[in-house]
């Protein structure tokens, strides 16, 4: 299932905009919550659609990210590789703003019952873990940081992306009262994708 | 940031509620220019009221806030589902059978039900066992007034309350989330504290589907999931009954379930609160302020093991 090859072979210029409008794109979440807080659209509990909302995008930056060597190797589109680090950087910008409204909504920086329900309640243990080996993700995702790990170990650490993504997902199947509809299908989609990075793996 | 302040006059007072609703339409369809257009939707008629015996002295929950989210999951599980999906329940007509351990078993029509005893404004303050609370202007009358009406026998320890499961209506019943009907129950003392009530409107007007119309129960110092919704069923039993979210997950939810910020959910503290509304959060009561009511019908007992 080969791309026409005007979709295959961009030109720099091309994949700039290409970048522009993936990094315009993935600010929209954050522009709507934003926007519906100030005109009272967020519904009634308008933290409780920000927390979501964060875990939500953070989860699905995720799998976006975990979806570009897939879609590379099926589509032939092999400078899709070139927005995967802003995708990663987006998922782990949207983490950290699910993690800030945990700690100051929800929390009000009260760090003795942050502490008490990280080491008490599975789901923020699972999140909180997630949240932490996603940061030296990003921390080493600039070009030097490569140069300075080797490609090598770079990459080992860059594995770490796996974990996290299955910490996220139990995080989320964890807190739900009792529909896991949702929880479910990331799962799926989780796995779907580990399905086919492993069926590319092999050819 | 812009932090939101409570107005002195509540906005229903302000803002009839059939222009409210029009509002909500229009944003959600997004066809703020065809305002005009709009045509008014029918709301629940008013309903006549004496003043009822217990005063709160905290301002009530915006009305749009308590119609529109809502823990109802016949109509789905999602907190702004059942505004929409609720709709199609009917109403009209509706009828309560009470039935079990009593001397007169019969069944009410709610036409009756709505004369059986001077409807009462109760203000009263309702926490989710989720964390988050609202104050509700309940209209309705002591569930007391009701269990006179058939007798109940000396051995009746217990109340069920059974609720309606319409798949016709109800597209929540097509998932296995909960044991259907949904169904809860009380203590025969519980049943009959003044406090307990069967609300049949809210803000002065006829309940709307997704707060359980047209009648519900209202215990306010037990979690709101133990107010069962849109009725069509009371028993009088000897034993304890099973209640829905007992069955789903027992070490959760207890047959008591009563507010309290000393024991935790399983997953999640129950010591704060997030008053709808309000950014920053409150201490949980002790059961939901009010303790000087009904910490007597617990004494002796083991709030930690009767949760």
């Amino acid at each position: 299932m080969q791309a026409p090859s005007a979709l295959r072979m961009l030109s720099p210029r091309q994949v700039l905009a290409a970048k522009i409008v993936v990094f315009a794109i993935s600010l929209l979440p954050l522009a709507w919550w934003i926007w519906g807080f100030n005109r009272d659209l967020l519904g009634a509990n308008p933290v409780e659609t920000i927390t979501h909302g964060t875990g939500d995008w953070c989860l699905r930056f995720l799998l976006i990210t975990l979806a570009v060597t897939p879609m590379r190797k099926l589509t032939g589109m092999h400078w899709l590789l070139r927005l995967r680090r802003m995708l990663g950087l987006f998922a782990f910008f949207y983490g950290s703003l699910h993690l800030t409204t945990y700690l100051w909504l929800d929390q009000f920086f009260d760090w003795n019952a942050i502490l008490k329900d990280i080491v008490k309640r599975p789901f923020i243990t699972l999140g909180f873990a997630a949240y932490i080996l996603m940061a030296p993700l990003a921390l080493t995702s600039f070009d030097a940081a490569i140069r300075w790990l080797g490609a090598r170990n770079w990459q080992r650490l860059h594995r770490a992306v796996y974990a996290v993504a299955i910490l996220g997902v139990l995080h989320f199947w964890w807190l739900v009262k009792r529909d896991l509809t949702e929880p479910i299908i990331y799962a799926v989609l989780l796995g779907g994708l580990f399905a086919a990075r492993w069926h590319y793996r092999k050819t | 940031m812009l932090i939101r302040r409570r107005p002195d006059i509540l906005p229903s007072e302000i803002t009839p509620q059939e222009v409210y609703r029009q509002r909500r339409d229009l944003m959600r369809a997004g066809l703020a220019g065809a305002a005009l257009l709009a045509v008014p939707q029918a709301f629940s008629a008013k309903l006549a009221t004496v003043p009822g015996p217990y005063k709160l002295d905290e301002s009530a929950t915006r009305l749009k806030d308590v119609t529109s989210y809502n823990n109802y999951y016949e109509f789905g599980t999602g907190k702004y589902d059942p505004e929409e999906n609720a709709k199609a329940l009917k109403v009209r007509p509706w009828s309560v059978s009470v039935e079990g351990l009593c001397a007169k078993p019969r069944t009410f029509g709610i036409e009756e039900l709505l004369k059986l005893a001077p409807l009462e404004e109760r203000t009263y303050r309702m926490r989710c066992v989720e964390g988050w609370s609202m104050v509700i202007p309940w209209i309705g009358f002591p569930v007391s007034a009701l269990l006179k009406q058939v007798q109940p026998l000396g051995n009746a320890k217990y109340v069920e309350f059974v609720t309606l499961a319409d798949p016709k209506v109800m597209p929540g019943l097509r998932l296995p989330v909960l044991d259907w009907p949904y169904a809860e129950g009380l203590r025969m003392d519980e049943a009959n504290h003044p406090l307990s009530i069967l609300a049949v409107g809210l803000y002065g007007e006829e309940l709307l589907p997704q707060n359980g119309a047209p009648i519900r129960l209202v215990v306010p110092w037990k979690y709101g999931f133990k107010s069962a919704k849109s009725i069509v069923k009371i028993r009088l039993v000897e034993q304890m009954p099973k209640t829905a979210w007992n069955v789903a997950a027992p070490q959760e939810y207890g047959f008591y379930s009563n507010v309290n910020p000393n024991v935790d959910h399983p997953r999640w503290s129950q010591a704060t609160e997030r008053r709808i509304g309000e950014l920053t959060k409150r201490k949980t009561l002790m059961f939901n302020g009010y303790a000087n009511e009904v910490a007597s019908l617990y004494t002796g007992m083991d709030l930690k093991k009767f949760y």
